[in-house]
């Protein structure tokens, strides 16, 4: 059984508890939107020189053990993996086997996010080549952390987050372990050609400027240049070619589908209607939206609304797929800013059409630079798991608190203009909309829609949205009067699951600063 | 285990749903026993929200049922509460217990009651075997929902069908849909009434009608049930013609109940007793419709075409309603809510209609302030019948909130 540190637990400006010490340093408690300011120069690398990389630009090492040596892998060091294959995704259990052959203990694994077919990294965790994940956790790795079988704590954070807490130097990077769907000898990586293309790198950008080291795996590897590269070989170490690097099958799906459920329909056509009915759909506007049932059928509706209304878009933002691509094709958007790819329509757009633009979570979502592409977006689509009467949201944790998501790009994505969770009023006779979430990710003040099939509600500190929407057809409702009439069908409030006093894994806020902590499960 | 079969008899019953691709249902397993009061297993996917609810939910509907002794086996796949007593009860009854007794869930105030005459341009088919579709029918905006007992249903799953549709419409909050019910064809249809019309639904459509004692048959058992249960408000009846014989009879049909307020059409089994095939045109079905039209305007109630299957063609979908409008129809089944705007907006007088007929009717008033007898708007002369059908455009514009 996993050895947690004792560490004392404060309140943060939310109201939740939280602990000052996670795995080992100190933290600082959530302050409030906008209210951390932080100080100090930013984390850098060690300075190389070229004398010591071959001047003919090849680095190729026959294998990833190899290579991890070469990059002086020992205990308790900090390896890293980006989420661009998705469930598809080779190179990170590969890593980890490579680091158990060579024999190291003790590591900590910092993916960009985890998937389902990473489970493998329970037995890593077993037999003590990791000591902890600080990433994403979901399934069988999430049961695994929330069961409080892991060793350190879990530190859950945005895609927005990870760039900042890498550049502030909260987590430094010791190997980097890049998955390039092409690359040439020099470390030059593309996403978006060869047999496994995904798109986007963004994911793996700051662990290749940050890392003291950086290994490029590839199953595409290609003579000088690597054209385009959206990483850069100057910032690459080693470069190593395997059979293959992913399963192109869970990389991208092949076309994404529309739900048909007749519920999520309608929240999405609410969704779209919305943006319609309270101006936010004019020329020159942008939206976002991810790639769940939901979101793919609110493009669909407001694309036709766009068309009907002659409305143009300046620029959309992804997890792109066809349906964004076919809004740039139709010229209905001048640009899709895609910070990952969901399937081969988006894929090929990426390497086709240029303006269709590769972004990083640098430019898209990084709080701790000057400025970011999320809060300049109209609107964006978000999901989650409860939402609370005062709108503040999770989305990491069922309601019985074990993990279910990740954060991705959602907290940053809060920064938009106008931000709508489209959710269903329950689940499996569970409310969504509840007294008091399970895990806070998400503060109120930076949500002002919930959408349902049940009615949108606004959020009372958004006077400016209930007066735009003001003599609509849109069932505009209080979100307590949503909450009480679903408490109704369901038989009355859930009981609310008895949580651990122990924490396994702490939700960082897009500063950095510790917004909640996850509790082991009883 | 024979000795429990020789002890107990037939003393197991089986009801509803589960499995990880089952939404908002329960199976419920009751083996009775002769002894050792209940043994309730529950396996829930809500489980640590509502497990103690489900359990004390079971305890009371085994209750009022006089289950005593019995191992019970709940595989609950976050089913709601009427729902988990629907499906109690049904296993309760197929183990042979509680046969004159119901469990009722607490009752929802229903709508306000319907007028014969009331907009119906669409109607939202939910299959009474699907509890999950249930409560969020309503909230597509059609004029009526039905839960359906008859084609939707297997035909070893009606007895269970009936005890969740009876439940639905006591526990389900319908909005401003009207609750109509598709029973089964008769005799069966008859045990579907015993179950049904202490609920007061709104209308009852009647399948696969040939002749007018059928309804006659059926409504007097309707006025039996209302009268010993003391039900007061009209349960309103739709025939459905679905024969040569019952277009052939359309007439007589539509004239011999006072409940009667539409009659409708099942193209699927028409066709199939023509012997043609069933197209998307419907041409091979013109007649037949057209004759329905006419008997239904003839008897003073409303015509209402059948339903478009096709749930990808919108496109299809559009120009069958539009037709169906033009022929004298004032609305249609629906298979998918997607349907219903479509079908609103086929149904619906145009633009221009509408602005037209408000100006005949304009120039009446001011005709009838004058003590003019003679209408007239602009050049030419306004006939009573059009005065009369802006009239009824107008009225029915304004039903659809398409005019103040």
């Amino acid at each position: 059984m996993a050895v947690l540190e004792k560490t004392e637990l404060v309140t943060n400006a939310a109201g939740r508890i939280v602990p000052e010490l996670v795995n080992g340093r100190q933290q600082v408690a959530y302050q409030g939107v906008g209210k951390y300011r932080p100080a100090g120069q930013k984390a850098a690398p060690p300075i190389r020189t070229a004398a010591d990389y071959p001047e003919d630009g090849d680095k190729r090492v026959p294998n990833l053990q190899s290579a991890l040596g070469k990059c002086g892998l020992r205990d308790r060091m900090v390896i890293s993996s980006h989420h661009h294959l998705r469930d598809g995704d080779r190179v990170a259990m590969m890593a980890m086997e490579a680091a158990a052959q060579i024999g190291v203990n003790d590591l900590t694994w910092f993916p960009s996010a985890s998937f389902p077919s990473q489970k493998g990294a329970i037995e890593f965790m077993q037999s003590g080549t990791i000591h902890h994940i600080e990433g994403s956790m979901n399934g069988p790795l999430g049961d695994y952390c929330t069961q409080g079988k892991m060793r350190g704590m879990g530190v859950l954070r945005s895609h927005g987050g990870r760039w900042q807490a890498i550049q502030d130097g909260e987590v430094h990077i010791d190997i980097a372990v890049i998955a390039a769907p092409t690359a040439d000898p020099f470390g030059n990586c593309d996403g978006s050609h060869g047999k496994s293309a995904c798109g986007s790198l963004g994911f793996a950008l700051a662990d290749s400027v940050y890392a003291d080291h950086v290994i490029v795996v590839t199953d595409n590897l290609v003579p000088f240049p690597c054209v385009p590269w959206q990483i850069q070989g100057n910032n690459v170490d080693y470069v190593v070619e395997v059979e293959s690097i992913g399963d192109p099958a869970r990389i991208v799906s092949g076309t994404t589908q529309i739900t048909r459920s007749p519920d999520r329909l309608r929240i999405a056509e609410f969704v779209a209607r919305f943006l319609r009915d309270a101006g936010i759909m004019r020329n020159g506007f942008s939206f976002q939206a991810g790639a769940g049932g939901i979101a793919l059928a609110f493009v669909s509706y407001l694309t036709q609304m766009m068309k009907d209304a002659g409305v143009k878009a300046r620029f959309v933002r992804g997890g792109s797929t066809k349906y964004l691509v076919e809004l740039l094709e139709e010229g209905l958007t001048d640009y899709i800013l895609d910070g990952q790819t969901f399937d081969l329509d988006g894929v090929r757009s990426m390497a086709n059409n240029p303006k269709h633009v590769a972004t990083s979570p640098f430019t898209s979502y990084n709080y701790h630079g000057k400025g970011n592409f999320a809060s300049i977006i109209d609107a964006v689509v978000l999901g989650a798991t409860e939402v609370d009467s005062n709108f503040n949201a999770n989305v990491v944790t069922h309601s019985d608190g074990r993990l279910l998501h990740g954060i991705g790009g959602w907290q940053n994505c809060l920064a938009s203009k106008c931000t709508i969770l489209a959710v269903p009023s329950f689940r499996d006779r569970i409310p969504v909309i509840v007294d008091e979430v399970t895990t806070l990710c998400g503060p109120g003040e930076w949500i002002d829609v919930v959408v349902t099939e049940r009615g949108i509600a606004i959020n009372p500190r958004r006077q400016d949205l209930l007066d735009a929407v003001k003599g609509s057809q849109l069932p505009i409702r209080p979100l307590h009067a949503i909450k009480e009439e679903v408490e109704r069908i369901c038989g009355g409030k859930p009981t609310r699951p008895e949580r651990g006093d122990r924490p396994v894994a702490v939700v960082k806020w897009v500063d950095g600063t510790v917004l909640d902590t996850i509790w082991q499960v009883v | 285990m024979t000795h429990v079969i020789e002890r107990s008899g037939t003393a197991i019953g089986e009801a509803g749903h589960s499995g990880a691709d089952v939404r908002s249902d329960v199976h419920v397993r009751i083996e009775i026993r002769d002894g050792g009061g209940l043994e309730i297993q529950l396996e829930s996917r809500v489980q640590p929200y509502y497990g103690q609810l489900i359990r004390q939910q079971a305890e009371e509907v085994l209750d009022v049922l006089g289950v005593r002794h019995a191992l019970v086996q709940i595989r609950d796949e976050g089913a709601l509460p009427f729902v988990i007593s629907a499906r109690v009860e049904a296993a309760c009854r197929r183990a042979g217990l509680g046969a004159n007794t119901r469990v009722l869930p607490e009752r929802v105030s229903p709508p306000s009651p319907s007028a014969p005459d009331q907009l119906r341009r669409s109607r939202l088919y939910v299959p009474g075997s699907e509890p999950k579709y249930f409560v969020s029918a309503p909230l597509h905006g059609s004029d009526a929902i039905i839960l359906d007992l008859e084609d939707s249903v297997h035909p070893g799953e009606k007895d269970a069908a009936r005890l969740l549709v009876r439940n639905a419409l006591r526990a389900v909050d319908f909005l401003q849909c009207e609750r109509m019910v598709r029973i089964n064809q008769l005799p069966l249809g008859l045990a579907d009434l015993d179950e049904i019309v202490p609920e007061s639904p709104d209308l009852i459509l009647i399948p696969k009608v040939e002749s007018p004692n059928q309804v006659v048959e059926l409504n007097c058992r309707i006025a039996e049930i209302k009268a010993d249960y003391g039900v007061t408000r009209s349960i309103w009846l739709m025939p459905i013609l679905e024969s040569a014989l019952g277009i052939e009879n359309a007439f007589a049909i539509a004239t011999c109940s006072e409940q009667i307020v539409a009659l409708t059409i099942g193209l699927e089994d028409y066709t199939a007793d023509l012997g043609v095939v069933k197209t998307s045109t419907g041409a091979e079905s013109l007649y037949a419709r057209q004759r329905l039209v006419n008997a239904a305007r003839a008897a003073g109630v409303q015509a209402i075409d059948s339903v478009f299957g096709d749930v990808a063609d919108m496109e299809g979908l559009r120009r069958w309603a539009e037709n169906s409008y033009a022929l004298g129809f004032e609305g249609m089944g629906c298979v998918h809510p997607a349907q219903i705007s479509v079908i609103h907006k086929a149904f619906a007088p145009t633009a221009s209609e509408i602005e037209k007929a408000t100006e005949i009717l304009k120039a009446y008033d001011d005709a009838h302030q004058k003590g003019l007898g003679v209408v007239s708007l602009g050049s030419k002369m306004i006939d009573p019948p059009v005065v009369n059908r802006a009239l009824k455009l107008i009225e029915r514009a304004r039903a659809m909130r398409l005019v103040p």
